[in-house]
């Protein structure tokens, strides 16, 4: 089971935050195929949102192959999004860390790092598409 | 979609006073958590009342599911409220106002009530007059889900109450509407909240409604423009301007439209639920002093 928490300051719509935080769960093996999300009562109970919001954000879930409504049970996760490719997670992160060392000493701070890392990802995503 | 709350051309006046509300008409659907915001005095709390049927209205026509809210007895069964402050009587204990519920109303749900109190760990022999504001507010809010209303209505519920109690109150609100088919119409100043538990939206300033509709819908359709400065008439028709400001190289605009954005000229950004109500609250009153908005037909005072 996981915990659900809100930030109202992001400006990111709740039932993305809902959908964004079920994801990085299973991303990182904590939430598993066959674990069941919090009910949509236990959900509003905690974290005081709209019960609409986390009926959207299940449903969105269950749209991309990632959980299944069980009636009367719940919702229960159906795929993992971990699998194979944690594995690989290890030598990517060592890649990374001897990239992020070269990008310092080069002189980006933290803010130019990221600003260049989103929009490789960006342009990476776009000739992927074309 | 069903309509919980339906108003047309609704105005009230008060006795020789001004208008506290002109022109409104408004569909509220069924099962939905309804915002109302504007700032003081511009007319949230002779909405609400109206749609309890504490008023009459002065002109035009409300009803609830139907029916005028005062229409007879059952149809004040089925409208819940949860007044400003919570109002409860200072010397009767817990259990009293309980009792006093099941009594007066016929749809009483005791068993909930009362597993409700004990969850909130009250003591049922204690005066009301001594619980804390928080304790007040939801023990108003126990009394008026117990009614087993179709529509509850709280006029600023949370506005006098700590960060701790507020968020305890809206997490029983929400409770209640994920426990059964319930729509909430509620008035608040604090708009992080709003975003957090309301799906439609109604704004109001100076007795008229500026916007409303499901949150969704509006962050959807309004952008932020931002540009080198141009005339904001001359945008494509389909582009109702919200607000407009210039400096003398720059214009930035809120605008409303259905359709992308396909000048490249403009930096086009999403807008956060805050922004756009501030937008539409700030927004001037009457379209004669908005020459370049009623151009463009931009949706105001209905």
């Amino acid at each position: 089971m996981i915990e659900f928490r809100i930030d109202s300051r992001s400006g990111v719509a709740p039932y993305h935050q809902l959908v964004h935080q079920v994801k990085q769960a299973l991303r990182l093996g904590i939430l598993r195929e066959g674990d069941q999300l919090p009910t949509v009562k236990e959900v509003v109970a905690q974290v005081a949102i709209n019960p609409n919001t986390v009926l959207k954000a299940y449903r969105q879930l269950e749209h991309e192959g990632l959980a299944a409504g069980r009636p009367g049970k719940g919702t229960f996760v159906t795929r993992s999004l971990a699998g194979a490719s944690l594995a690989a997670h290890q030598a990517l992160r060592q890649d990374l860390v001897r990239w992020l060392t070269a990008a310092r000493d080069a002189g980006l701070d933290d803010d130019s790092i990221d600003a260049l890392f989103q929009t490789t990802l960006r342009a990476g995503t776009g000739e992927g598409v074309a | 979609m069903t309509a919980a709350v339906k108003t047309h051309q609704l105005s009230k006046r008060y006795r020789r006073g001004r208008w506290a509300l002109l022109d409104c008409t408004l569909t509220l659907p069924a099962g939905k958590v309804v915002g109302l915001v504007g700032v003081n005095g511009a007319g949230k709390t002779t909405l609400l009342h109206l749609a309890v049927g504490l008023l009459r209205p002065t002109a035009g026509t409300i009803s609830v599911f139907g029916e005028p809210p005062a229409a007879r007895a059952t149809q004040l069964a089925r409208i819940g409220l949860v007044a400003q402050d919570a109002p409860l009587y200072p010397t009767l204990t817990v259990a009293d106002h309980l009792r006093l519920g099941r009594s007066l109303n016929p749809g009483w749900d005791h068993g909930t009530a009362a597993a409700r109190i004990d969850r909130l760990g009250l003591d049922a022999d204690q005066p009301a007059g001594r619980l804390s504001g928080g304790q007040r507010a939801q023990i108003a809010l126990t009394l008026a889900v117990a009614k087993r209303p179709d529509v509850l209505v709280l006029d600023e519920p949370v506005a006098s109450l700590d960060p701790l109690a507020r968020r305890e109150f809206l997490q029983g609100l929400m409770e209640a509407v994920a426990a059964r088919k319930l729509t909430v119409v509620l008035s608040s100043h604090l708009l992080s909240d709003i975003e957090r538990v309301c799906d439609h939206l109604v704004v109001l300033a100076d007795g008229r409604v500026r916007v409303a509709g499901d949150v969704e819908d509006l962050l959807a359709t309004h952008k932020v423009l931002c540009g080198p400065r141009r005339d904001p008439r001359r945008l494509p028709a389909d582009q109702h301007v919200v607000q407009a400001s210039h400096t003398d190289r720059q214009t930035t605009l809120l605008v409303r439209t259905d359709r992308p954005i396909l000048d490249p000229a403009w930096t086009v950004t999403e807008i956060n639920l805050e922004d756009l109500v501030l937008a539409y609250m700030a927004a001037p009153s009457t379209p004669a002093e908005r020459p370049a908005v009623a151009r463009n037909g931009v949706q105001v005072g209905r």
